[in-house]
């Protein structure tokens, strides 16, 4: 049975790598303030999905996918899975790109990268919004 | 075009400029953002999204005409053919959705940034316009392509344009929306890539067809039960399914209206439209539902979405932040069209997509027009609006009426359709629980209604209308709430039709 | 008459309301209020003649029909004109001309404001409850029912005060959930039973629908139709006494609530049918609640002091005799329950009549402050007095026919208690009717009060009057309205 079991994790170890990762990334974006610290997360995240689009392109026993004349029997590992990665590689910077470009934003606008200080902060704006509503309604009761 | 063969032979031939309409209707926005880039006037910025966005709406209609008796169009890029290339794909229920999106699209483009101009630097414009195709050509593309991960690329392209919409609103708090949801949407794109690397993984083509038949050998390996879990929470995160909600208030409340009034009515409408094609036309109706159960899981979230949306509404002092609760309950209506597994449902579903995008795209044009004369919307605000916005307050009347089902309305028709999908399933309480969300609808537009018409007005009353960029294309859905409420042929026969077809499933289609 | 010519009718008899509206806002803007007073006159009696054209087809069998395209697949408007629509659409579009007249003496006499809106509303709650009348399926009758719902809301928070727009608030609460909640529902319901939902006389439902199922589904109607003010269901009806008196009087009488009894008594007859109320007591829990509504309200009446609340409560409890009548489910009991229609309105007419007169004359509204003002305005309480026999049900008022056909219908499906219920219910409304005219006629009054004649003005005096000798004459022709319903409920 651990026999069977530890050659499972062995034969499997791609997707465990790929699993980990994954959790380890969303983890990070969920549960850290820092927004930077988010998007690394959610990078990292993306990088355990490339790794299981590779990992799953390799055919036992094949070469790199570059045709060789005279070989017609060749076994060459599949293409496919790499070129879709290009695309999410640059759909990943892509994405990490807006989202460091919004926290430099945010920065400006805030002085802070922290989520929960920026929660705080709106808090703290909207309870004076509601205080200087509150006052002005008082005076405008008082007046009227 | 019905088989491979065929499609092949054709693609060898010379296409006239008819066949080329589905890779235009894409195409065009694409094309057409560099070049606002390079336009920096804005005004001819501004002109040419207005015609680009034209013209996508007269491509989707002679799609649709194209398709409206069963026949399937097929486009393959480069003449490579199924499953090597890449096809695009429209059928009646992607045609019916490629309507509904460069309507919104042409119609709230022509309003013009409104009040996101104040947060884009002067002369800086033309980005908007670049944005805006852009997000325009990710959800084109997402509708029409016939390729698995062409729909990942696709919706990354419109959820990144539209993250840089939402941040373009006036308060700070904009920016951390636009953040959240960008975590948010980035982690549900990355669950759908997931799910589809695990389909490919198990079929070994990316082509929505080829890979329809071949999942039926495969459908009952543990893989594909992960990647349809994968896929349907994915694409439930850019759904707001309940409890997937949490980006959807602030991102719509943030954002300036005219963006909320463009992505309200199409980004949500496009997830569900890859939702119905991934379950019915990929997986299958007895994979999903029977044997997975997506639909038991399904309806009770959708039940708490109507009610829960509706509740926070009711407490809302926001006039957009109510609207982006109401959009929560009302995607609630669409959720549970489909978790009644029926073509009944469906088509429910798919006129409910139709008359919300009209509804909601109309209620936060008029929060664009008050923003342009008030500044902000808070319902505080909005005192005695009624006397002084006139027209603008009618609209909001008229979709308002709409939302809550008033007959004669749009979504009279939706309602009706929806609770007689319910009720031919002997649903009795499903169909008075939506009954009784409606009610509650009821009562935040009331409260609206009552504020804008009557509250009393201190001091002078003098009418400032918005500006008729803003009021045209505001009336325009207004007007077609109450126009598709009345003759909703066009929005119900088409559904059926698309209904019946997507049962049929990719596999037994072309 | 050609069946042309009676479509035409119906056409005509629904639209001209909607001219009126559209000529009140301009003249009363533009010209004149007496120019748009007399407009709305006109049209009254032009919306009555055409309303009476359609009596001569619909006595001789015919049942002329309007239908207009589908607005759902599957769904038009369609309007079919029938003897209980008929007596309805009489009711409604005569006593608007009355209630018109009156509505002039009362606003001018109590100098009210934006009487240009409220004629216009009024002019568009006809138009809705004449929808009503005709429709031809339960779809149309639910979309007129909505507008009236809407039609009326300005005129109940027409003075514009805290108290009108919270009545407001309530009228619409209850009357728009209940609408959407229950009866939508039902009406949902049973379109997936039956095949369309067009009115077919002895019902659609028979044989699709039985037992416990069909008694939801009845309950489900009767408590959707909030307009019939069913309890508990029945709140927004003392709430909307807030309005001004000729709104009560036309909510009261004429368009709202008429309109709930009549739709509850058309969906017992034409969706349901006599056959499936009756077997296995389907009716039974509505009846039950009928019952227990005319009990409570009238009990409720004879405890209120307010002139309006009194009055209003008097209605509650009529208007469950009306679907009462309903559930009873035979020929004699339904006969009952549509004269009633009728003989209520000409005389809840008459009530709300005359405590509008006192309010504008006198200016009490309670029932406390009445001693003695009966030899001030004779005419008014004299009318007052025969109006409210013919509540009570003495011979020789209309109001006497109507229950002994209920009492007997009663009797005859073998409801003994349900009988006993209308009979207790007379005893009630003697001992809450009867005070008002003791009091006014056989009372000194007040301290410091002036005595001598000084009844209410002329343009209010004739409606009053005109009523209250309707409801005598009513008492000699029943027999033609008799005939007029009779195919309706398979009698003679």
């Amino acid at each position: 049975m651990i026999g069977d079991l530890a050659n499972h994790f062995l034969t499997h170890w791609n997707y465990l790598g790929c699993i980990t990762l994954m959790m380890i990334g969303l983890y990070i974006a969920i549960s850290r303030g820092n927004l930077v610290k988010k998007i690394m997360g959610i990078n990292i995240f993306q990088a355990s999905v490339i790794l299981l689009y590779v990992s799953m392109g390799k055919v036992s026993g094949g070469t790199a996918p570059i045709l060789i004349d005279g070989r017609p029997g060749a076994v060459y590992s599949n293409p496919v899975p790499h070129v879709l990665m290009l695309t999410a590689i640059v759909v990943g910077v892509a994405s990490t790109a807006l989202g460091l470009a919004l926290v430099v934003r945010i920065k400006e606008a805030y002085e802070t990268v922290e989520e929960d200080e920026i929660v705080a902060l709106d808090r703290a704006e909207d309870e004076k919004t509601l205080a200087t509503e509150a006052r002005e309604d008082a005076a405008d009761g008082g007046a009227a | 075009m019905t088989d491979g063969a065929t499609a092949h032979q054709v693609a060898t031939e010379a296409l006239s400029f008819a066949d080329h309409l589905p890779a235009l209707q894409v195409l065009l926005p694409l094309m057409g953002a560099p070049l606002c880039f390079l336009l920096r006037k804005e005004t001819l910025a501004s002109a040419l999204t207005v015609v680009i966005s034209f013209a996508c709406l007269a491509i989707s209609f002679s799609l649709l005409g194209q398709t409206m008796d069963g026949e399937v169009l097929v486009y393959e890029f480069g003449g490579w053919p199924r499953p090597f290339g890449i096809e695009y794909r429209v059928d009646i229920t992607n045609a019916f959705v490629l309507v509904v999106v460069s309507l919104v699209a042409a119609v709230v483009f022509a309003a013009g940034p409104g009040q996101a101009r104040r947060a884009i630097p002067v002369g800086r414009e033309y980005l908007f316009y670049s944005a805006a195709l852009l997000c325009l050509t990710g959800l084109l593309g997402v509708t029409i392509t016939g390729d698995v991960f062409n729909v990942f690329v696709f919706m990354e392209i419109s959820s990144l344009s539209s993250y840089i919409l939402i941040a373009l609103g006036r308060e700070r708090r904009a920016l951390m929306a636009a953040f959240s949801y960008l975590v948010m949407g980035t982690i549900g794109a990355t669950f759908l890539l997931i799910g589809i690397g695990l389909m490919y993984q198990m079929t070994g083509t990316l082509n929505m067809v080829d890979m329809a038949v071949r999942l039926e050998a495969v459908s009952e390996t543990r893989t594909i039960l992960v990647a349809v879990a994968f896929v349907v929470v994915g694409i439930s995160t850019k759904l707001a399914v309940f409890p997937l909600h949490q980006w959807l208030p602030n991102a719509y409340s943030q954002a300036p209206p005219i963006v909320s009034a463009f992505l309200a009515a199409t980004a949500t409408k496009v997830a569900y439209y890859l939702l119905i094609r991934f379950t019915l036309g990929l997986f299958g109706a007895a994979l999903v539902f029977e044997r997975i159960g997506v639909d038991t899981l399904l309806m009770p979230l959708s039940v708490l979405a109507m009610f829960m949306g509706s509740i926070a509404a009711i407490y809302q002092t926001d006039f957009k932040r109510l609207l982006a609760y109401s959009s929560i309950a009302q995607i609630g209506y669409m959720t549970l069209g489909l978790s009644l597994a029926t073509e009944a449902g469906v088509a429910a579903g798919l006129i409910h997509l139709f008359n919300h995008a009209l509804m909601k795209g109309a209620l936060f044009l008029v929060a664009a027009c008050v923003t342009w004369r008030m500044g902000a919307t808070k319902i505080a605000m909005m005192r005695g609006l009624g006397q002084r916005m006139p027209l603008t307050m009618a609209a909001l009347v008229a979709s308002g009426l709409a939302l809550v089902g008033v007959p004669g309305t749009a979504g009279f028709v939706s309602k009706w359709a929806l609770v007689s999908a319910a009720l031919e399933q002997d649903h009795l309480f499903l169909a008075f629980l939506i009954m009784a969300s409606s009610v509650l609808a009821v009562v935040y537009i009331w409260r609206l209604v009552e504020v804008v018409y009557f509250a009393e007005l201190d001091g002078e009353v003098e009418r400032r209308e918005a500006p008729l960029r803003l009021l045209v294309p505001t009336w325009i859905l207004a007007g077609m709430t109450i126009w598709y409420g009345l003759f909703s042929d066009f929005s119900v026969d088409v559904a059926e039709a698309a209904a019946k077809q997507l049962f049929l499933g990719l596999g037994g289609g072309a | 008459m050609s069946p042309e010519t009676a479509n035409t009718a119906i056409v005509a008899a629904l639209c001209l309301p909607l001219l009126g509206a559209l000529g009140v806002q301009i003249l009363g803007r533009f010209v004149s209020d007496n120019a748009r007073d007399a407009w709305t006159v006109l049209i009254g009696l032009a919306t009555f003649s055409q309303v009476l054209r359609l009596v001569g087809p619909v006595v001789d069998g015919a049942r002329p029909s309007v239908a207009l395209p589908d607005w759902m697949p599957g769904l038009g408007l369609g309007f079919e004109v029938e003897p209980l629509g008929l007596l309805f659409g009489l009711v409604a579009s005569g006593l608007w001309i009355l209630t018109s007249l009156y509505g002039f003496g009362y606003m001018r006499g109590h100098h009210e404001k934006n009487q240009t809106r409220f004629f216009t509303c009024f002019a568009l709650a006809i138009s809705a409850a004449l929808g009503i009348a005709f429709a031809g399926d339960l779809v149309t009758l639910f979309l007129f029912y909505e507008i009236l719902t809407f039609s009326t809301f300005p005129l109940v928070t027409h003075a514009g005060t805290e108290a009108a727009v919270k009545a407001g608030r309530l009228y619409l609460g209850i009357l728009v959930s209940t609408s959407v909640l229950f009866l939508l529902l039902a009406i949902l319901w049973t379109s997936t039973l039956a095949d369309g939902l067009g009115f077919r006389p002895g019902g659609i439902l028979e044989g699709r629908i039985e037992g416990g199922q069909a008694t939801l589904l009845l309950l489900l109607f009767s408590n959707g139709i909030g307009k019939a003010a069913l309890m508990p269901f029945h709140r927004w009806l003392p709430a909307a006494m807030v309005a001004p008196t000729p709104v009560s009087a036309l909510l009261h009488a004429v368009a709202v609530v008429k309109a709930g009894v009549f739709s509850v008594l058309k969906v017992a007859v034409y969706v349901f049918g006599f056959d499936l109320l009756s077997t296995g007591g389907v009716s039974n829990l509505v009846a039950w609640i009928a019952a227990i509504t005319i009990l409570a309200a009238s009990i409720r009446a004879l405890t209120l002091d307010g002139f309006k609340p009194r009055l209003a409560y008097s209605t509650i409890s009529q208007l469950s005799y009306i679907v009462l009548g309903a559930m009873l489910a035979t020929g004699t009991a339904a006969m009952g329950a549509g004269l009633h229609i009728l003989m209520h309105a000409i005389g809840k007419i008459t009530l709300f009549f005359v405590a509008g007169a006192v309010y504008v004359v006198a200016h009490k509204d309670k029932v406390s402050q009445l001693d003695g003002l009966g030899r001030k305005m004779p005419f008014t309480f004299g009318a007052f007095c025969v109006a409210s026999f013919s509540i009570i049900g003495l011979p020789p008022l209309g109001g006497a026919w109507s229950k002994w056909f209920l009492v007997t219908g009663a009797f005859e499906a073998g409801h003994f208690w349900l009988g006993t219920v209308f009979m207790v219910s007379s005893l009630l409304s003697i001992g809450y009717l009867m005070p008002i005219v003791v009091r006014a006629f056989f009372r000194p009054l007040p301290e410091g009060e002036e005595e001598g004649v000084a009844d209410a003005p002329l343009l209010m005096l004739i409606p009053i009057c005109t009523t209250a000798l309707l409801c005598f004459v009513a008492f000699f022709y029943t027999d033609a309205v008799y005939d007029l319903l009779a195919p309706a409920f398979g009698l003679g």
